[in-house]
């Protein structure tokens, strides 16, 4: 190699900065380069990819009704991952939010009562909660990696979902369509900008945000978790529990992910249908780790995250492109900024291979 | 009750290939030191590529090798990242699945609707007239064969060859490898693009043979399943075949359920797959020991020559 890797002495918080904002570059630039190869002008494929969708007040008003599940769950998935938690299936904790949330929605449907909503979210928060807990409980009781556990139950959690949408949960007059009624306005967020769907879910968001910084930042428990996820030997001789910060972990991350599954279906959707988020609990993932799994970085990344949604609807209407290319451009995010986090912790030196001295061959 | 057996045990062989293919070549990468979470990405995009291949060209090996030849071009990415710029190694299959999940679905648009006349079964001549044990064993497509001749080449290759001696070194202690020589970074690539070819085979398999055709997200987390049963396995090809009949005989019970007299919902029948994985994991994991004792000592953790 022309060029070798040198620890540095201290890492560099330029580049943790940095890094985010030239993957996102990079990113931009791979699409350049893909665009022709899909026989589109790259400049206006650009445009419409990054500039359209943000052209418009309702454009806005778009970006952030899906920035917010995005926040919300990168938020609480943060906390897990700073603890070396691996909370992966935190899109089968929305759909347990989701159904949480329809349940009661379905069974108060007439009432006027003020409090349907609350009660709707906090249902969501619980079924987001026991959907996490079992992980939680078996890495705890039987060192079982979460991460395959929280996978598995996602894909179980959706199959749940298709039962109650066919069967029990099923509107007995929506001509045999897989879905619940229409909830009442009861049962829906109120929307806060005019004409478009933007909806108070997302001041949930917000607060959680805050709620997120303040227990990272200022608490002790948060302080814990951290000392755990950076030396988790040091964190067994200053006596913080593991199993805390893996109950924690978990239990925070599911709460939030079922909040994000009652905004979308008290939200957007308005019922329960067979598929409730595309792919937000995933999505959710890499907004953690570009907002640098810090509560304002997330911020930052969620809307760009949901910007990659919105171009990737806009291709698909102005340029006749699957809307599938918005994982693409997820995946490449994640990948140029992994690659470029490598430049925190080292430093490049360019050296002709020649004037490195070689040892002998063995 | 022979005649419900039959295709019952028949469809498991078949359900549990995918699995056998994807599952032992994670298993050599994670006996080199490597953890590639992204399985399910290579899976995928190995059906795709096998799928278009085997449309475009008409041949269905042909498919089956473009299939290979994608998830092993996939694991590269994956070996860039995670072995020369040292990231994490669980960001980097995350990273790998989303964009293999992203990749496929946007490539595989435009073959949605096509069919395929996929891979037959080969039938033995003369063991295949065994009464029971031939229509189950010797009535296989040629995929379920080569997958079992995958699992001896590989046991073979780590156990008794002194490339997989290395190989083994390597993952519990790549300082040391080093040390007396070995190019660690080499042996880990090689070994991760065979676990890459391998589930792109894998997901090969389900596109030509199994289901032939295209259908977004097919792999329905088999390849998070494939992980599962390295973990299962202890480590050892063996117990990964078991395990992976074990998931295929819990697939196939869906198919034949109602034969069977049971009476449950289709949702619960079609998620008993994943629940029986959690159930073996921890029956598997109950024990720390178990797992400490058999995983590689290095699996995970980046190599840094100046370490």
């Amino acid at each position: 190699m022309p060029f070798r890797l040198e620890a540095r002495p201290e890492h560099s918080r330029l580049m943790g900065y940095a890094s985010p904002l030239v993957a996102a570059l990079l990113m931009a630039g791979a699409g350049f380069l893909l665009f022709p190869v899909l026989g589109r002008e790259p400049l206006p494929a650009l445009h419409t990819f990054f500039v359209t969708p943000l052209s418009s007040r309702n454009g806005v008003a778009e970006l952030l009704l899906k920035a917010s599940p995005l926040m919300l769950m990168a938020q609480g998935l943060a906390i897990g991952f700073r603890a070396n938690v691996w909370n992966i299936g935190a899109e089968g904790q929305l759909t347990l939010g989701a159904i949480g949330a329809s349940l009661l929605a379905i069974r108060y449907d007439g009432t006027t009562s003020p409090w349907l909503l609350p009660a709707m979210v906090g249902a969501a928060a619980v079924g987001g909660m026991i959907w996490a807990a079992i992980p939680a409980f078996l890495r705890t009781r039987f060192h079982t990696s979460e991460i395959l556990v929280t996978l598995m139950l996602t894909y179980v959690a959706s199959l749940l979902l298709s039962y109650l949408v066919h069967g029990p949960l099923r509107d007995p007059q929506g001509l045999n369509f897989p879905q619940s009624i229409m909830f009442d306005q009861s049962a829906m967020f109120p929307l806060i900008l005019e004409g478009t769907r933007l909806n108070a879910s997302i001041l949930i968001s917000l607060v959680v945000t805050a709620l997120a910084w303040v227990f990272m930042e200022r608490s002790f428990a948060g302080y814990q978790m951290l000392v755990g996820g950076l030396s988790p030997l040091a964190a067994r001789y200053a006596g913080f529990g593991e199993t805390r910060a893996v109950w924690l972990g978990l239990l925070i991350g599911g709460a939030v992910a079922g909040l994000a599954g009652a905004g979308e279906v008290a939200g957007p959707l308005g019922q329960l249908q067979p598929q409730v988020s595309p792919g937000y609990g995933f999505a959710a993932i890499i907004v953690a780790f570009v907002g640098r799994l810090h509560p304002v970085g997330i911020v930052w990344a969620s809307l760009l995250m949901s910007l990659l949604y919105l171009g990737g609807e806009s291709a698909q209407i102005a340029l006749q492109l699957p809307s599938a290319i918005t994982g693409m451009f997820q995946g490449l995010l994640l990948f140029f900024l992994l690659g470029l986090d490598v430049l925190i912790y080292y430093r490049v030196s360019w050296r002709h291979s020649a004037a490195v001295p070689r040892r002998a061959a063995v | 009750m022979i005649d419900l057996l039959v295709p019952l045990l028949a469809g498991t062989l078949a359900a549990a290939t995918p699995v056998i293919f994807a599952a032992l070549g994670e298993l050599v990468a994670e006996r080199s030191g490597v953890l590639n979470l992204g399985v399910e990405g290579m899976m995928l995009v190995g059906a795709m590529a096998a799928f278009a291949g085997a449309t475009g060209s008409g041949s269905l090996w042909l498919g089956v090798l473009l299939g290979g030849l994608a998830g092993a071009g996939l694991a590269v990415i994956f070996c860039v990242l995670a072995l020369n710029l040292l990231a994490n190694q669980v960001a980097c299959g995350l990273a790998l699945t989303i964009f293999g999940v992203g990749l496929s679905a946007f490539v595989g648009r435009a073959y949605v609707s096509l069919t395929l006349r996929g891979l037959g079964p080969v039938t033995v001549p003369g063991l295949s007239q065994i009464p029971v044990v031939g229509p189950i064993v010797f009535r296989q497509g040629a995929l379920v064969y080569l997958a079992i001749l995958t699992y001896g080449a590989v046991s073979w290759f780590l156990y008794r060859t002194k490339a997989g001696l290395i190989l083994r070194a390597v993952g519990e202690s790549p300082q040391a490898a080093h040390a007396i020589g070995h190019p660690v970074l080499r042996i880990r690539y090689l070994a991760t693009m065979s676990g890459g070819f391998l589930a792109g085979v894998g997901g090969a398999y389900l596109a030509v043979a199994y289901t032939p055709m295209w259908v977004e997200q097919m792999t329905a987390g088999r390849g998070w399943i494939a992980l599962a049963l390295v973990v299962f396995a202890t480590w050892r090809p063996g117990r990964v075949l078991l395990g992976a009949y074990l998931f295929g005989g819990v697939t196939i019970l869906q198919f034949h359920a109602q034969g069977l007299g049971i009476n449950l919902p289709n949702e619960l029948l079609s998620s008993l797959p994943y629940l029986a994985t959690i159930l073996v994991l921890v029956l598997i994991s109950r024990n720390y020991q178990t797992i400490r004792l058999n995983a590689p000592a290095s699996l995970g953790l980046p190599f840094h020559a100046s370490d």
